[in-house]
């Protein structure tokens, strides 16, 4: 089979990874000790068989499946779990900390930190009690946890073949950086399909069957990821008939690829599309009545119907519904424009004006058409008596400094896909702390995020989490707009494939006719 | 001639110097970089900031330029951000597509121009001229992006052609010289060569629009201009026949000015090239500075357009060799 894909993966070895084309790949030859359940984002296992958080979170269990094989034919056991972690946490330079994101994120810290590598790490060590006994110790515990585990980042490799092809000696040089042949030619894991060949110039990445006891058997002999930038490219090699499937189909193109009998499979939305709010550049915007009658006057419910693609929702808050932590009971804010106008009054901000910023050249999951979005919510505004500055800028190209940095806007389009099933992979990445995004500070709110990240995994984390979710939609911070599901289309004669909300489809499961 | 080469060879330096110069400080001018790019969505501007001061962005553009130049002297110009290969062997494994690429759209610009062109000098005002001269207007006036994309839709499925890419994916051609057609036929894979040459006409086409449509009209004027000429009709008189007359005179004296167009025209491809081969998915060089403007890759960007100064002055430098060629005149000055 031959997937179109939209980019260039960078390397294979996962732990210096955090792109999705990357990960598409690594997850056919990778597998990570806790895994997705295909379509979902419920955990299931992976290369352990169990897993077990202790009561206070921080110590991790792992009871590991039996007779699993690297791809290079030596054993994956305890042994092996530790030795992957060790050499996460003990990587050293510059260079290989900060090509390390999801690490990063998760263990917060090396055993010595370099570069831009700054916080207390998580972990503490791991035991190899038996062959098949794997325990994780952290320095405290961590939300994230188990879920964080299913990240592509943290796959288990060979020992061996990392130390053969001296896999830690990421190097910057010049203005760039240089991985080592294990990242580049000999990536090694466990799963249903091992690594064959790069074909840079052609833009061609080979996959094979792996038959050595591998976790699940693949039942095409061949897999090719063939990089196609060009959406509209795509789209005519799969009518060519070059290619048998290819991710991120234009909304606009979904009837007519199922007219020509392709298969479109949405994906359950794994993000969330939200309108920020900075408080800072616009004090008007610290009243929280002016911020209520935002939500109030914007009428998402027909934005989501008239401009987003199938299977989209309003969002009525920061974190979509397949999260754990997701409330039912969030304060509403259902369209009302006579409430709008009136909050406007009373907060004395009628006819006040906003700056509204919004990036051009770029297509995100979550934001299939960020013009057509600006328009619409601008017109919502007008009707509230709100003035409309828009100021559009290239994604890439002063977008994000403007937004992020410098916090130059009065209210912006932004949004997130998350990574794992955790809520503070949403939350805690938009609210956690003070940012020139939002330009607040709000100590409750922070403190309350920090202690639900804390919360071991079960009820505890979940309620805390709900609880937080209930304060955001309370103090308004930005307003959630749309849970937005992207698409993955196949040809007619591929079956098996289950589209997963974490872009986690795995094609082992896959047959062309 | 060698001391005449030698002397262009050495204006190149200067040129390159001070070219590398603006290129560097567009590139750096340009908003947004590549820590952005390379991070992509969870970047955040602290993670930024970090990347940026790891890689030496955050220094004073002339420490960054002095230490790129000194790097590019011995050759190294880096590795790409994007895919994390050197530059320079980037630049050796994409050069082949564009080059195969580029020779095949002249060599339907040149092998169809010099024809029309003289056609409508020939039959000046009449039908067959009024259609040529109207065709080669649209072929300048038309985007090549645009063309590119009609030509996917409307011709691709029609004729069975392929519309993107160099080769049918998951193809196992061996690469002997890079350039796929001739691979195929050296390696006798013939399913291989005719499969890249198939991959090769669309894009081919799109490619020679312009160059083609410029072709025609330098060729029809300047074949007027030598129709006019007084040796024109002393040959007539002589009583030559008129293909003799179109072979010896009019087309070897009408085509000097043809030359210098087909030179400065290759030279412009590369510009051509990066549409086409982006709108093709045809991974040249064309595709490797389209995605790396996209992505912010310094490394890459400088080294390629470095690359693209160098080879247009090479062309400039050919073309007035050939002057020399075709008119003894240019030599002896």
């Amino acid at each position: 089979m031959v997937f179109g894909a939209a980019g260039n993966p960078k390397t294979f070895d996962p732990l210096f990874n955090d792109d999705g084309e990357t990960f598409r790949i690594i997850r056919q030859m990778m597998d990570t000790l806790i895994m997705n359940k295909p379509g979902t984002a419920d955990l299931e296992p992976g290369l352990a068989e169990k897993w077990e958080g202790s009561n206070d979170g921080k110590t991790w269990t792992f009871t590991l499946k039996k007779g699993v094989k690297f791809h290079d034919g030596t054993p994956f056991n305890a042994e092996a779990v530790c030795f992957n972690f060790n050499r996460m946490f003990n990587m050293k330079g510059a260079a290989a900390q900060s090509q390390m994101i999801y690490y990063g994120d998760v263990f917060e810290g090396f055993a010595k930190n370099e570069g831009d590598a700054s916080g207390d790490p998580v972990y503490k060590d791991c035991q190899a009690k038996d062959e098949s006994t794997a325990v994780l110790n952290l320095n405290k515990a961590k939300g994230a946890f188990p879920a964080a585990f299913t990240l592509p980042s943290l796959s288990m490799q060979s020992p061996d073949a990392l130390k053969k092809y001296n896999a830690d000696a990421v190097t910057q040089s010049g203005d760039s950086f240089s991985y080592p042949e294990y990242a580049l030619k000999h990536p090694t894991g466990t799963g249903p399909f091992k690594f064959e060949s790069w074909d840079q110039a052609k833009g061609e990445i080979t996959l094979v069957k792996a038959t050595d006891s591998p976790t699940q058997t693949a039942k095409l002999d061949k897999l090719v990821f063939k990089v196609i930038p060009d959406e509209n490219a795509r789209k005519q090699a799969l009518k060519a008939g070059d290619i048998q499937g290819y991710d991120y189909p234009s909304p606009a193109d979904y009837g007519l690829l199922r007219n020509d009998g392709e298969q479109v499979l949405i994906r359950p939305s794994f993000n969330i599309l939200y309108l920020g709010i900075n408080q800072k550049n616009n004090p008007k915007l610290k009243d929280l009545k002016v911020r209520q009658a935002l939500a109030y006057g914007l009428n998402r419910e027909q934005f989501v119907k008239s401009k987003l693609p199938e299977g989209a929702e309003t969002a009525t808050q920061f974190v979509p519904k397949a999260i754990d932590g997701y409330n039912e009971n969030v304060t509403k804010y259902d369209y009302n424009l006579q409430k709008a106008k009136d909050l406007l009054k009373e907060a004395g901000a009628e006819g006040m004006t906003l700056k509204f910023y919004y990036p051009t050249e770029v297509t995100r999951p979550y934001m299939p058409n960020p013009a057509d979005i600006f328009t619409s919510l601008s017109e919502d505004m007008k009707a509230m008596g709100i003035k409309v500055e828009p100021i559009a800028k290239p994604w890439n190209g002063g977008y994000k400094d403007d937004v992020q940095k410098a916090g130059k806007q009065d209210v912006h389009l932004l949004g997130w896909t998350g990574d794992y099933n955790d809520a503070g992979n949403f939350v805690g990445t938009f609210f956690g702390r003070e940012k020139a995004e939002f330009g607040f500070a709000n100590a409750e709110l922070f403190s309350a995020l920090a202690a639900a990240d804390a919360a071991p995994a079960g009820e505890a984390h979940t309620k805390a989490y709900q609880e937080v979710n209930k304060q955001i939609m309370d103090y308004l911070p930005a307003i959630p707009i749309s849970y937005g599901p992207p698409a993955i289309v196949v040809g007619p004669k591929v079956k098996g494939l289950v589209a997963s909300p974490l872009t986690d489809e795995r094609f082992y499961t896959v047959t062309v006719n | 001639m060698l001391r005449f080469l030698v002397r262009r060879l050495l204006q190149a330096i200067p040129t390159l110097l001070i070219l590398s110069i603006l290129i560097f400080a567009w590139l750096r001018s340009l908003p947004g970089g590549p820590a952005g790019a390379l991070l992509g969505d969870k970047a955040t501007p602290e993670k930024i900031a970090d990347l940026n001061k790891l890689l030496g962005l955050d220094d004073p553009i002339f420490v960054q330029y002095f230490k790129f130049l000194g790097r590019a002297i011995t050759g190294d110009f880096g590795n790409s951000l994007v895919s994390a290969q050197p530059v320079m062997s980037e630049i050796g494994n994409f050069l082949p597509a564009t080059i195969e690429l580029g020779f095949c759209a002249m060599l339907i610009a040149v092998g169809l121009g010099i024809p029309f062109g003289y056609l409508s000098a020939r039959f000046r005002g009449g039908a067959v001229d009024n259609v040529i001269i109207v065709l080669s207007l649209v072929g300048v006036a038309v985007p090549v992006f645009f063309l590119g994309y009609m030509m996917q839709d409307l011709l691709a499925a029609p004729l069975g052609l392929p519309s993107q890419g160099r080769q049918m994916a998951g193809l196992d051609a061996t690469t002997v010289t890079g350039f796929a057609v001739l691979d195929g036929i050296i390696t006798q894979e013939w399913d291989a060569a005719w499969d890249a040459l198939t991959h090769l006409i669309l894009p081919a086409f799109a490619l020679a629009t312009i160059p083609l449509a410029v072709i025609v009209r330098i060729t029809r004027a300047s074949v007027l201009d030598v129709l006019n000429e007084d040796f024109i009709r002393t040959a007539n008189s002589k009583g030559l026949t008129q293909p003799i007359v179109r072979r010896r005179h009019v087309l070897r004296n009408g085509l000097l000015p043809v030359v210098t167009v087909i030179g400065l025209q290759t030279g412009a491809l590369l510009g051509g090239a990066v549409l086409t081969e982006r709108v093709f998915n045809f991974r040249g060089l064309g595709f490797l500075l389209a995605e790396g403007i996209e992505r912010r890759d310094y490394p890459r960007l400088q080294a390629l357009l470095l690359f693209g100064a160098l080879v247009y002055v090479l062309v400039n430098m050919l073309v007035d060799v050939s002057y020399g060629l075709i008119d003894p005149r240019v030599r002896v000055r």
